[in-house]
Protein backbone atom coordinates (compact mmCIF):
# COMPACT_ATOMS: atom_id res chain seq x y z
CA UNK A 1 0.00 0.00 0.00
CA UNK A 2 2.92 2.10 0.43
CA UNK A 3 4.00 1.70 -3.10
CA UNK A 4 3.60 5.08 -4.83
CA UNK A 5 1.92 5.06 -8.19
CA UNK A 6 3.85 4.60 -11.33
CA UNK A 7 2.13 7.35 -14.03
CA UNK A 8 2.80 4.45 -16.70
CA UNK A 9 0.84 1.95 -15.45
CA UNK A 10 -2.28 4.43 -13.99
CA UNK A 11 -2.20 5.81 -17.57
CA UNK A 12 -1.94 2.55 -19.54
CA UNK A 13 -5.60 1.35 -17.06
CA UNK A 14 -7.15 4.32 -16.80
CA UNK A 15 -6.89 5.11 -20.92
CA UNK A 16 -8.28 1.26 -21.26
CA UNK A 17 -11.27 1.76 -19.29
CA UNK A 18 -11.78 5.56 -20.56
CA UNK A 19 -11.83 4.76 -24.47
CA UNK A 20 -13.38 1.16 -23.87
CA UNK A 21 -16.00 3.33 -22.12
CA UNK A 22 -16.43 6.05 -24.36
CA UNK A 23 -17.25 3.41 -27.39
CA UNK A 24 -19.58 1.77 -25.23
CA UNK A 25 -21.26 4.80 -24.43
CA UNK A 26 -21.42 5.13 -28.71
CA UNK A 27 -24.44 2.55 -28.60
CA UNK A 28 -26.56 4.84 -26.68
CA UNK A 29 -29.41 4.99 -28.68
CA UNK A 30 -28.40 2.88 -31.46
CA UNK A 31 -28.46 -0.62 -30.09
CA UNK A 32 -30.18 -3.75 -31.29
CA UNK A 33 -32.86 -3.68 -28.56
CA UNK A 34 -33.20 -1.46 -25.35
CA UNK A 35 -32.51 -4.17 -22.70
CA UNK A 36 -29.19 -4.39 -24.74
CA UNK A 37 -28.08 -0.86 -24.69
CA UNK A 38 -28.85 -0.43 -20.93
CA UNK A 39 -26.64 -3.40 -20.80
CA UNK A 40 -23.91 -1.63 -22.19
CA UNK A 41 -24.44 1.41 -21.01
CA UNK A 42 -23.80 0.01 -17.52
CA UNK A 43 -20.94 -1.20 -18.35
CA UNK A 44 -19.61 2.22 -19.83
CA UNK A 45 -20.37 3.75 -16.75
CA UNK A 46 -18.61 1.04 -14.75
CA UNK A 47 -15.22 1.87 -16.67
CA UNK A 48 -15.77 5.48 -16.60
CA UNK A 49 -15.76 5.16 -12.61
CA UNK A 50 -12.97 3.15 -12.93
CA UNK A 51 -11.04 5.97 -15.15
CA UNK A 52 -12.03 8.42 -12.80
CA UNK A 53 -10.02 6.94 -10.03
CA UNK A 54 -7.24 5.52 -12.06
CA UNK A 55 -6.32 9.42 -13.54
CA UNK A 56 -7.11 11.09 -10.59
CA UNK A 57 -4.55 9.28 -8.82
CA UNK A 58 -1.96 10.96 -11.06
CA UNK A 59 -3.51 14.56 -12.31
CA UNK A 60 -6.71 16.03 -13.02
CA UNK A 61 -9.18 13.62 -14.66
CA UNK A 62 -10.51 16.30 -17.02
CA UNK A 63 -7.10 17.69 -17.83
CA UNK A 64 -5.80 14.02 -18.32
CA UNK A 65 -9.36 12.92 -20.78
CA UNK A 66 -10.00 16.16 -22.29
CA UNK A 67 -6.69 18.04 -22.69
CA UNK A 68 -4.59 15.35 -23.76
CA UNK A 69 -3.48 14.78 -27.40
CA UNK A 70 -3.94 11.43 -29.25
CA UNK A 71 -0.21 10.82 -28.86
CA UNK A 72 -0.14 10.76 -24.95
CA UNK A 73 -3.09 8.38 -25.33
CA UNK A 74 -1.63 4.77 -23.04
CA UNK A 75 -4.52 2.88 -23.78
CA UNK A 76 -3.90 -0.41 -25.78
CA UNK A 77 -5.33 -0.28 -29.74
CA UNK A 78 -7.86 -3.22 -28.87
CA UNK A 79 -10.39 -0.77 -26.70
CA UNK A 80 -10.31 1.42 -29.20
CA UNK A 81 -11.62 0.10 -32.08
CA UNK A 82 -14.26 0.78 -33.57
CA UNK A 83 -18.02 -0.72 -32.36
CA UNK A 84 -18.55 -2.33 -36.11
CA UNK A 85 -21.82 -4.53 -35.63
CA UNK A 86 -22.97 -5.96 -32.23
CA UNK A 87 -20.79 -9.25 -33.19
CA UNK A 88 -17.66 -6.69 -33.09
CA UNK A 89 -18.71 -5.13 -30.49
CA UNK A 90 -18.99 -8.11 -28.25
CA UNK A 91 -16.11 -10.24 -29.65
CA UNK A 92 -14.18 -7.16 -28.19
CA UNK A 93 -15.96 -7.08 -25.05
CA UNK A 94 -14.87 -10.86 -24.94
CA UNK A 95 -11.29 -10.28 -25.16
CA UNK A 96 -10.71 -7.01 -23.04
CA UNK A 97 -13.52 -8.10 -20.44
CA UNK A 98 -11.43 -11.52 -19.58
CA UNK A 99 -7.98 -9.91 -20.02
CA UNK A 100 -9.13 -6.74 -17.17
CA UNK A 101 -10.45 -9.55 -14.86
CA UNK A 102 -8.01 -11.64 -14.57
CA UNK A 103 -5.43 -8.60 -14.34
CA UNK A 104 -7.87 -7.08 -11.58
CA UNK A 105 -8.27 -10.28 -9.81
CA UNK A 106 -4.31 -10.65 -10.00
CA UNK A 107 -3.85 -6.74 -8.62
CA UNK A 108 -6.98 -7.37 -6.00
CA UNK A 109 -4.63 -9.99 -4.41
CA UNK A 110 -1.66 -7.74 -4.20
CA UNK A 111 -0.76 -5.58 -2.31
CA UNK A 112 -0.03 -2.59 -4.75
CA UNK A 113 -1.31 1.01 -5.01
CA UNK A 114 -3.92 -0.84 -7.48
CA UNK A 115 -5.09 -3.22 -5.08
CA UNK A 116 -8.24 -1.08 -3.51
CA UNK A 117 -9.24 0.37 -6.84
CA UNK A 118 -9.13 -3.62 -8.37
CA UNK A 119 -11.14 -5.17 -5.16
CA UNK A 120 -13.67 -2.64 -6.07
CA UNK A 121 -13.73 -3.26 -9.79
CA UNK A 122 -13.39 -6.87 -9.85
CA UNK A 123 -16.65 -7.19 -9.17
CA UNK A 124 -17.74 -5.02 -11.96
CA UNK A 125 -15.93 -6.68 -14.55
CA UNK A 126 -16.85 -9.82 -13.45
CA UNK A 127 -20.21 -9.12 -14.59
CA UNK A 128 -18.42 -7.84 -17.80
CA UNK A 129 -17.09 -11.21 -18.99
CA UNK A 130 -20.06 -12.71 -18.04
CA UNK A 131 -22.24 -10.36 -20.11
CA UNK A 132 -19.70 -10.89 -23.31
CA UNK A 133 -19.75 -15.15 -22.75
CA UNK A 134 -23.51 -15.01 -22.32
CA UNK A 135 -23.52 -13.25 -26.08
CA UNK A 136 -20.04 -14.70 -27.93
CA UNK A 137 -22.06 -18.42 -27.27
CA UNK A 138 -25.12 -16.79 -28.54
CA UNK A 139 -23.80 -15.41 -31.18
CA UNK A 140 -21.69 -18.22 -32.38
CA UNK A 141 -23.84 -20.79 -31.77
CA UNK A 142 -26.94 -18.90 -33.34
CA UNK A 143 -28.02 -18.08 -36.77
CA UNK A 144 -25.92 -18.58 -40.05
CA UNK A 145 -25.62 -14.69 -40.07
CA UNK A 146 -24.62 -14.28 -36.44
CA UNK A 147 -22.51 -17.17 -36.45
CA UNK A 148 -20.91 -15.50 -39.61
CA UNK A 149 -19.94 -12.33 -38.09
CA UNK A 150 -18.73 -13.17 -35.13
CA UNK A 151 -16.47 -15.46 -36.81
CA UNK A 152 -15.53 -12.22 -38.80
CA UNK A 153 -15.29 -10.17 -35.88
CA UNK A 154 -13.37 -13.04 -33.88
CA UNK A 155 -10.72 -12.60 -36.39
CA UNK A 156 -10.69 -9.41 -37.17
CA UNK A 157 -9.61 -8.06 -33.65
CA UNK A 158 -7.31 -11.38 -32.75
CA UNK A 159 -3.94 -8.98 -33.91
CA UNK A 160 -4.78 -6.85 -31.25
CA UNK A 161 -4.88 -8.97 -27.96
CA UNK A 162 -0.98 -9.78 -27.54
CA UNK A 163 -0.41 -6.02 -26.73
CA UNK A 164 -2.69 -6.47 -23.59
CA UNK A 165 0.17 -8.99 -22.50
CA UNK A 166 3.64 -6.74 -22.91
CA UNK A 167 5.03 -5.26 -19.77
CA UNK A 168 3.67 -2.25 -18.37
CA UNK A 169 6.08 -0.38 -16.60
CA UNK A 170 5.19 0.17 -12.81
CA UNK A 171 2.91 -2.53 -13.20
CA UNK A 172 3.43 -5.58 -11.22
CA UNK A 173 2.09 -8.64 -13.05
CA UNK A 174 3.00 -11.72 -14.55
CA UNK A 175 2.37 -10.85 -18.06
CA UNK A 176 3.24 -14.52 -19.87
CA UNK A 177 0.76 -16.16 -16.89
CA UNK A 178 -1.84 -13.73 -17.59
CA UNK A 179 -1.65 -14.51 -21.51
CA UNK A 180 -1.88 -17.98 -21.00
CA UNK A 181 -5.03 -18.23 -18.71
CA UNK A 182 -6.38 -15.21 -21.03
CA UNK A 183 -5.43 -17.78 -24.01
CA UNK A 184 -7.21 -20.70 -22.17
CA UNK A 185 -10.17 -19.13 -21.31
CA UNK A 186 -11.08 -17.27 -24.57
CA UNK A 187 -10.28 -20.05 -26.75
CA UNK A 188 -12.16 -22.41 -24.56
CA UNK A 189 -15.26 -19.57 -24.97
CA UNK A 190 -14.85 -19.55 -28.68
CA UNK A 191 -14.88 -23.36 -29.36
CA UNK A 192 -18.18 -23.34 -26.81
CA UNK A 193 -19.47 -20.80 -29.45
CA UNK A 194 -18.48 -23.00 -32.17
CA UNK A 195 -16.27 -20.13 -33.51
CA UNK A 196 -12.97 -21.43 -34.85
CA UNK A 197 -10.11 -19.79 -32.95
CA UNK A 198 -7.87 -17.34 -35.69
CA UNK A 199 -4.86 -18.81 -36.50
CA UNK A 200 -3.26 -15.22 -37.55
CA UNK A 201 -0.67 -13.76 -35.41
CA UNK A 202 -1.07 -12.53 -31.85
CA UNK A 203 2.47 -11.62 -31.65
CA UNK A 204 5.88 -11.34 -33.39
CA UNK A 205 6.54 -9.49 -36.86
CA UNK A 206 2.87 -9.07 -37.72
CA UNK A 207 1.25 -8.15 -34.54
CA UNK A 208 -0.60 -5.02 -34.02
CA UNK A 209 -0.80 -2.95 -31.19
CA UNK A 210 1.62 0.21 -29.88
CA UNK A 211 -0.81 1.75 -28.44
CA UNK A 212 0.81 1.85 -24.71
CA UNK A 213 3.65 3.63 -26.58
CA UNK A 214 1.32 6.54 -27.91
CA UNK A 215 1.15 4.97 -31.38
CA UNK A 216 -3.31 4.29 -32.24
CA UNK A 217 -5.22 3.20 -34.95
CA UNK A 218 -6.76 5.53 -37.59
CA UNK A 219 -10.47 6.03 -36.23
CA UNK A 220 -9.05 6.87 -32.84
CA UNK A 221 -8.31 10.49 -33.73
CA UNK A 222 -11.91 11.16 -34.53
CA UNK A 223 -13.55 9.30 -31.38
CA UNK A 224 -11.26 11.66 -29.29
CA UNK A 225 -12.30 14.78 -31.52
CA UNK A 226 -15.95 13.92 -30.11
CA UNK A 227 -14.70 13.05 -26.80
CA UNK A 228 -12.90 15.79 -26.45
CA UNK A 229 -14.86 18.35 -28.52
CA UNK A 230 -17.74 20.27 -26.02
CA UNK A 231 -14.66 20.53 -23.51
CA UNK A 232 -12.27 22.30 -25.51
CA UNK A 233 -15.00 24.15 -26.90
CA UNK A 234 -16.14 25.56 -23.71
CA UNK A 235 -13.50 25.35 -21.26
CA UNK A 236 -14.37 25.25 -17.76
CA UNK A 237 -17.97 24.87 -18.55
CA UNK A 238 -20.41 22.73 -15.86
CA UNK A 239 -23.79 21.54 -15.37
CA UNK B 1 -35.94 -3.22 -34.22
CA UNK B 2 -35.89 -7.02 -33.97
CA UNK B 3 -36.81 -7.27 -30.36
CA UNK B 4 -41.01 -8.43 -31.44
CA UNK B 5 -39.15 -11.30 -31.67
CA UNK B 6 -37.99 -12.00 -28.74
CA UNK B 7 -40.32 -13.12 -26.07
CA UNK B 8 -41.60 -11.10 -22.94
CA UNK B 9 -40.51 -12.04 -19.05
CA UNK B 10 -41.90 -10.94 -16.04
CA UNK B 11 -39.26 -9.73 -13.42
CA UNK B 12 -39.91 -10.25 -9.87
CA UNK B 13 -37.34 -8.68 -7.55
CA UNK B 14 -36.40 -8.85 -3.52
CA UNK B 15 -35.15 -6.20 -2.13
CA UNK B 16 -33.89 -7.40 0.83
CA UNK B 17 -33.69 -10.91 3.13
CA UNK B 18 -37.03 -11.79 4.90
CA UNK B 19 -39.57 -10.23 2.01
CA UNK B 20 -40.91 -11.73 -0.73
CA UNK B 21 -40.20 -11.36 -4.42
CA UNK B 22 -42.35 -8.30 -5.73
CA UNK B 23 -43.10 -7.49 -9.56
CA UNK B 24 -40.81 -4.80 -10.51
CA UNK B 25 -41.78 -4.99 -14.66
CA UNK B 26 -41.16 -6.86 -17.68
CA UNK B 27 -38.61 -6.89 -20.37
CA UNK B 28 -37.41 -8.74 -23.41
CA UNK B 29 -34.81 -11.40 -23.60
CA UNK B 30 -34.35 -13.95 -26.12
CA UNK B 31 -33.78 -16.92 -23.25
CA UNK B 32 -34.16 -16.98 -19.81
CA UNK B 33 -30.20 -16.49 -18.92
CA UNK B 34 -30.26 -13.35 -20.28
CA UNK B 35 -33.75 -12.45 -19.27
CA UNK B 36 -32.29 -12.14 -15.69
CA UNK B 37 -29.40 -10.18 -16.98
CA UNK B 38 -31.18 -7.74 -18.60
CA UNK B 39 -33.94 -7.47 -15.39
CA UNK B 40 -30.27 -6.95 -13.77
CA UNK B 41 -29.52 -3.86 -15.55
CA UNK B 42 -33.00 -2.88 -15.63
CA UNK B 43 -34.12 -3.05 -11.77
CA UNK B 44 -31.36 -3.46 -9.56
CA UNK B 45 -29.13 -0.53 -10.47
CA UNK B 46 -29.59 1.18 -7.38
CA UNK B 47 -29.17 -1.55 -5.28
CA UNK B 48 -32.91 -2.64 -5.33
CA UNK B 49 -32.04 -6.21 -5.07
CA UNK B 50 -30.89 -9.24 -3.55
CA UNK B 51 -32.54 -11.86 -5.72
CA UNK B 52 -34.11 -12.21 -9.26
CA UNK B 53 -36.91 -13.86 -10.49
CA UNK B 54 -37.66 -14.17 -14.25
CA UNK B 55 -40.67 -15.78 -15.90
CA UNK B 56 -42.02 -15.70 -19.20
CA UNK B 57 -45.07 -13.84 -19.59
CA UNK B 58 -46.86 -16.25 -21.54
CA UNK B 59 -46.77 -18.76 -18.33
CA UNK B 60 -49.02 -16.27 -16.29
CA UNK B 61 -52.43 -16.67 -16.08
CA UNK B 62 -54.28 -13.91 -15.07
CA UNK B 63 -57.76 -13.14 -13.88
CA UNK B 64 -60.07 -11.15 -16.34
CA UNK B 65 -61.06 -7.77 -15.61
CA UNK B 66 -64.96 -8.80 -17.03
CA UNK B 67 -64.66 -11.48 -14.05
CA UNK B 68 -63.74 -8.75 -11.54
CA UNK B 69 -67.67 -8.47 -9.74
CA UNK B 70 -67.66 -12.02 -9.67
CA UNK B 71 -64.38 -13.34 -8.38
CA UNK B 72 -63.93 -10.07 -6.01
CA UNK B 73 -67.64 -8.01 -5.04
CA UNK B 74 -68.33 -10.56 -2.29
CA UNK B 75 -65.64 -10.12 -0.43
CA UNK B 76 -66.53 -6.38 -0.03
CA UNK B 77 -69.50 -6.83 2.76
CA UNK B 78 -67.17 -9.37 4.91
CA UNK B 79 -65.25 -7.33 7.35
CA UNK B 80 -65.16 -10.71 9.74
CA UNK B 81 -62.52 -11.70 7.20
CA UNK B 82 -60.10 -9.05 7.91
CA UNK B 83 -57.92 -9.08 11.48
CA UNK B 84 -58.94 -6.08 12.32
CA UNK B 85 -60.31 -7.20 16.25
CA UNK B 86 -56.55 -8.12 17.64
CA UNK B 87 -53.91 -6.06 18.70
CA UNK B 88 -50.63 -6.53 16.72
CA UNK B 89 -47.91 -6.91 19.45
CA UNK B 90 -45.59 -4.31 19.61
CA UNK B 91 -42.50 -5.32 17.80
CA UNK B 92 -43.74 -7.47 14.86
CA UNK B 93 -42.45 -6.17 11.27
CA UNK B 94 -43.69 -7.05 7.97
CA UNK B 95 -48.01 -7.15 8.97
Amino acid sequence: MTTTVSTTAALALGDDALVLSHRLGEWAGHAPVLEEEVALANIALDLLGQARVLLSLVGDEDELAYLREERAFRNVQLVEQPNGDFAHTILRQLYFSTYQHLLYAELAAGDGPFAPLAAKAVKEVAYHRDHAEQWTVRLGDGTDESHERAQRACEALWRFTGEMFRPVEGLDVDGAALEAAWLESVEGMLRRATLTVPEGPRSGAWRAGAGRQGLHTEPFGRMLAEMQHLHRSHPGASW
Amino acid sequence: MTNTDWPLWEVFVRSRRGLSHTHAGSLHAPDAELALRNARDLYTRRGEGVSIWVVPSSSITASSPDEKDPFFEPSADKPYRHPTFYEIPEGVKHL
